[in-house]
C-alpha cells in the first residue's frame, strides 16, 4: 500500500514507458498485417498505406478502442483479490506488459507471427492465477475471450465467402462486369461505412461524452455510409478505363474499380485494427494510472484517464512512422496474384468482425481473423494458392503464445515484487 | 520478415506458369511449319538452323516444368486439384516432346516429303498446329477462370473452346487418312526405309493434334472437379 503512495508517480512513467513501447510495436510490426493485403495487391502504395494507417490507426484506437481496453484492465481479473494488495495488481499489470512486449521483440527477432493480443491475456492471466491465486482470474471470461479466438476466424470466413460470392454473382459472372463493378462497388462501400459508423457511434463515443440514442445511432451510421458511397461512386465515374485492354484481359478493368473498394476497407481495416489491438498496449497502463490516482483503490467503475487513449494511439503511429515502412515494403515486394476483388472480401469481412468485437469489448487477434476471412475466399475458390503451412504456423503461434506471455509475465512479476516490495 | 506477416499465406500462383509453358509449347511446335519448308527446299542448314531454334524452346519448357513442380508442394490450397494441375502440365509438355522427336527424326535421314503430296501435307500439320494454338487459347483462361472463381459464364467460354479443339482434331483425322492413302498410292515408287519413316512422321504430327486435345480434356476435368 505505502509503496503506491511513495512511489506511485513512478509506476506509472514506468507503465507508460512499457505501454509505449507495446504500442510502438503493434505499430511498427502488426499494422503490416492489416495493410499488406493492400498493398500487395497494389491498391495502394506503401506511402498511401502509411497515411491511411496513421489516420485510421489513431482514429480506431481513440474512437473504438475504450471497450476492450476496460476488459483487459478490469474484466480479466477478479478485483476483489487484490483489494488489501492494490500493489500487486499494479506489478502485475507492469509485468504483463514487459513480458508482451519482450514474447513481441523475440518474435519479431525471429519472424515468427505472434499475435499482441494473445501474448497479453496470456501473460496477465499468468501473474494474476500463478503469482496471486488462481481464482483471482475471472475463468468464464477467460473463456470467453479464448472462444472468440476460435469463432472470429471462423466468422470473418464465412462473412468472406459470402461477400466474394455475392461479387461474383453481381459483378463476374455477368455479360458486363465493368458496368456491373460501377454500380455495386458503392453499395460495398456503403456498407463498410456503415458498418464502421455504427460501432464508433454506439461505442466509442461515450467516453467522449456524446450520448446518443440508439435510434439517431443508426441514423448517424446511415448517413456517414451514404456520404461514403457517394464519395466513392464519385471517384469511381473519374476512372479511367483502357478500352483495348478490355479484349484482352476480361476483368482488368473491373480490378480498378475494386482497387478504388479496397481504400474504403483498408481504411477500415486500420481503424479496426486500432481499435482491437490498441488495448494491449494500454489496458494494463489504464489499470495501474487508475489504482495509483485512487491512492490504492481499485475502483470498479472509473473511467479510462483521458490521456491514455491518445498515448496509445500516438504509439501506434509512432510505430508505423518509424519502422512500418520498411515492414510493409518488405511484404509488398513477395506477393503475387491477389487482385483487389479478392482482398477487399477478405478486408471487409475481418474489418467487420474485429469492428464488431471491439465494440463488444472481446480481444481478438486482427491477423487470425484476416487470415480467417482470407480462407473463406479461398473456399470459394478465389485465391490461386494458400500456403496452409503458414496458416498451421499462425495457429500454432497462438497457440504457444500463452504459456510464453504467462511464463513471462510470471518472472516478472517475481522479480518487481522483490525489486519494490 | 515475409513469414512474419500476413502475405505469407498467399503462395505463388501456378496459374501465370502454366500460361507461360503452353506459350512455349506453342512456340516450339511452331517452328514446325519453317523447318518443314526448309526441307522441302532440302536446305539442311536452314533446317538445323530451325531445329536447334525448336530444341531451345524445348528446353525452356522443360526448367519452366520443373520449376512449377518444385513450386507446387503439397500443403497449398488450391481452387483445383494439384493432381490435375500437375497432370496437365506433363501433357502440355509431350506437345513440345513430340515436336522436337519430328524434328529430329526428319533432319536425321534427311526426309523429304514426297513433292506429289507435299502440299496436302503442309495443309495437314497446319491444321494440327492449330489444335495446339486452340489448346493455349483455352490455357490462357485460366487467369479469368480464378477471376471468377472457376464457374459460369467463364467455363462455358472455356468448353466451347474445348468442343473446337475436338473438331479441329476431328478434321486432322480425315486429313491422316487421306494423306496415308496417297502415300499408299506412291510406296511402289519410293525407297521402303524411307517410306516406313514417312508413315512415322504422319503419325507423330497427327499426335501434337492428339495431345492438344489430351490436353484440353486435362483441363475439362480439372474445371470439373470439386
Amino acid at each position: 500500500m505505502e509503496i503506491l503512495l511513495n512511489s506511485g508517480s513512478t509506476l506509472v512513467i514506468i507503465a507508460a514507458v512499457v505501454g509505449l513501447f507495446m504500442a510502438w510495436g503493434i505499430g511498427a510490426n502488426d499494422v503490416a498485417n492489416a495493410m499488406g493485403t493492400s498493398v500487395g495487391s497494389k491498391a495502394l502504395t506503401i506511402k498511401q498505406a502509411i497515411i491511411i494507417a496513421m489516420v485510421f490507426e489513431f482514429a480506431g484506437a481513440y474512437l473504438a478502442g475504450g471497450e476492450v481496453t476496460s476488459t483487459i484492465r478490469k474484466g480479466i481479473l477478479d478485483a476483489s483479490y487484490f483489494v488489501d494488495s492494490p500493489e500487486l495488481l499494479v506489478f502485475g499489470m507492469i509485468s504483463a506488459l514487459f513480458a508482451a512486449a519482450t514474447w513481441l521483440l523475440i518474435a519479431s527477432a525471429l519472424g515468427w507471427p505472434v499475435s499482441t493480443t494473445h501474448s497479453i491475456v496470456g501473460a496477465i492471466v499468468g501473474f494474476a492465477a500463478i503469482g496471486v491465486n488462481v481464482d483471482a482470474v475471472t475463468w468464464s471470461k477467460v473463456g470467453g475471450i479464448v472462444g472468440s479466438w476460435i469463432i472470429t476466424p471462423l466468422i470473418s470466413g464465412v462473412i468472406a465467402f459470402l461477400i466474394f460470392n455475392s461479387a461474383q454473382k453481381l459483378i463476374f459472372d455477368t455479360k458486363k462486369p465493368l458496368e456491373q463493378a460501377k454500380r455495386w462497388v458503392p453499395f460495398y462501400m456503403f456498407l463498410a461505412g456503415f458498418v464502421l459508423a455504427l460501432v464508433t457511434i454506439k461505442k466509442g463515443l461515450k467516453h467522449l461524452d456524446l450520448h446518443i440514442g440508439t435510434t439517431d445511432g443508426y441514423i448517424y451510421a446511415f448517413a456517414t455510409a451514404v456520404v461514403v458511397a457517394l464519395i466513392g461512386k464519385v471517384f469511381i465515374s473519374r476512372l479511367k478505363f483502357d478500352e483495348t485492354a478490355e479484349l484482352k484481359t476480361h476483368y482488368a478493368n473491373v480490378e480498378k474499380v475494386f482497387a478504388l473498394l479496397m481504400i474504403v476497407t483498408a481504411c477500415c481495416m486500420a481503424f479496426a485494427h486500432g481499435s482491437n489491438d490498441v488495448a494491449n498496449a494500454i489496458g494494463p497502463l489504464a489499470a495501474v494510472v487508475s489504482i495509483v490516482d485512487n491512492g490504492g483503490q481499485i475502483a470498479a467503475k472509473s473511467a479510462i484517464a483521458w490521456w491514455i487513449l491518445p498515448l496509445g494511439g500516438f504509439g501506434i503511429v509512432a510505430g508505423l512512422a518509424i519502422f512500418g515502412h520498411k515492414v510493409i515494403a518488405t511484404i509488398g515486394q513477395g506477393i503475387t496474384h491477389l487482385t483487389p476483388s479478392r482482398g477487399f472480401a477478405a478486408e471487409l469481412a475481418a474489418a467487420c468482425t474485429v469492428v464488431i468485437a471491439s465494440g463488444a469489448g472481446l480481444p481478438i487477434s486482427t491477423t487470425q481473423t484476416l487470415v480467417g476471412a482470407v480462407l473463406g475466399v479461398g473456399m470459394a475458390r478465389g485465391i490461386a494458392a494458400i500456403n496452409l503451412g503458414v496458416v498451421r504456423n499462425i495457429v500454432v503461434s497462438w497457440v504457444i503464445t500463452l504459456p510464453i506471455g504467462a511464463a513471462l509475465s510470471i518472472i516478472f512479476f517475481w522479480m518487481m515484487k522483490g525489486m519494490f516490495a | 520478415m515475409a513469414r512474419n506477416s500476413i502475405l505469407g499465406v498467399f503462395a505463388k500462383s501456378p496459374i501465370k506458369p502454366l500460361e507461360k509453358h503452353i506459350q512455349l509449347v506453342v512456340k516450339c511446335s511452331n517452328q514446325l511449319i519453317p523447318f518443314f519448308a526448309a526441307c522441302t527446299e532440302q536446305n539442311w542448314s536452314e533446317a538445323a538452323k530451325i531445329r536447334r531454334k525448336l530444341s531451345k524452346y524445348e528446353q525452356d519448357a522443360d526448367v519452366l516444368k520443373r520449376q512449377l513442380r518444385l513450386e507446387l508442394p503439397g500443403g497449398l490450397f488450391m481452387p483445383v486439384d494439384r493432381a490435375d494441375l500437375l497432370e496437365l502440365l506433363t501433357q502440355q509438355d509431350k506437345i513440345a516432346n513430340k515436336a522436337k522427336d519430328i524434328a529430329g527424326r526428319i533432319l536425321g535421314r534427311k526426309l523429304v516429303i514426297p513433292a506429289s503430296i507435299q502440299v496436302q501435307f503442309q495443309a495437314y500439320l497446319v491444321r494440327c498446329i492449330d489444335a495446339t494454338e486452340k489448346a493455349a487459347e483455352a490455357i490462357n483462361e485460366l487467369d479469368d477462370l480464378l477471376e471468377i472463381g472457376f464457374r459460369g459464364r467463364e467455363v462455358d467460354l472455356v468448353e466451347k473452346m474445348i468442343n473446337q479443339l475436338d473438331a479441329i482434331e476431328d478434321d486432322t483425322d480425315t486429313m491422316q487418312i487421306a494423306l496415308r492413302k496417297e502415300l499408299l498410292a506412291l510406296e511402289s515408287e519410293l525407297n521402303p526405309v524411307d517410306v516406313m519413316f514417312l508413315y512415322q512422321i504422319i503419325d507423330w504430327v497427327g499426335d501434337l493434334a492428339d495431345l492438344a486435345e489430351r490436353v484440353g480434356a486435362r483441363l475439362e476435368i480439372l474445371l470439373a472437379r470439386k
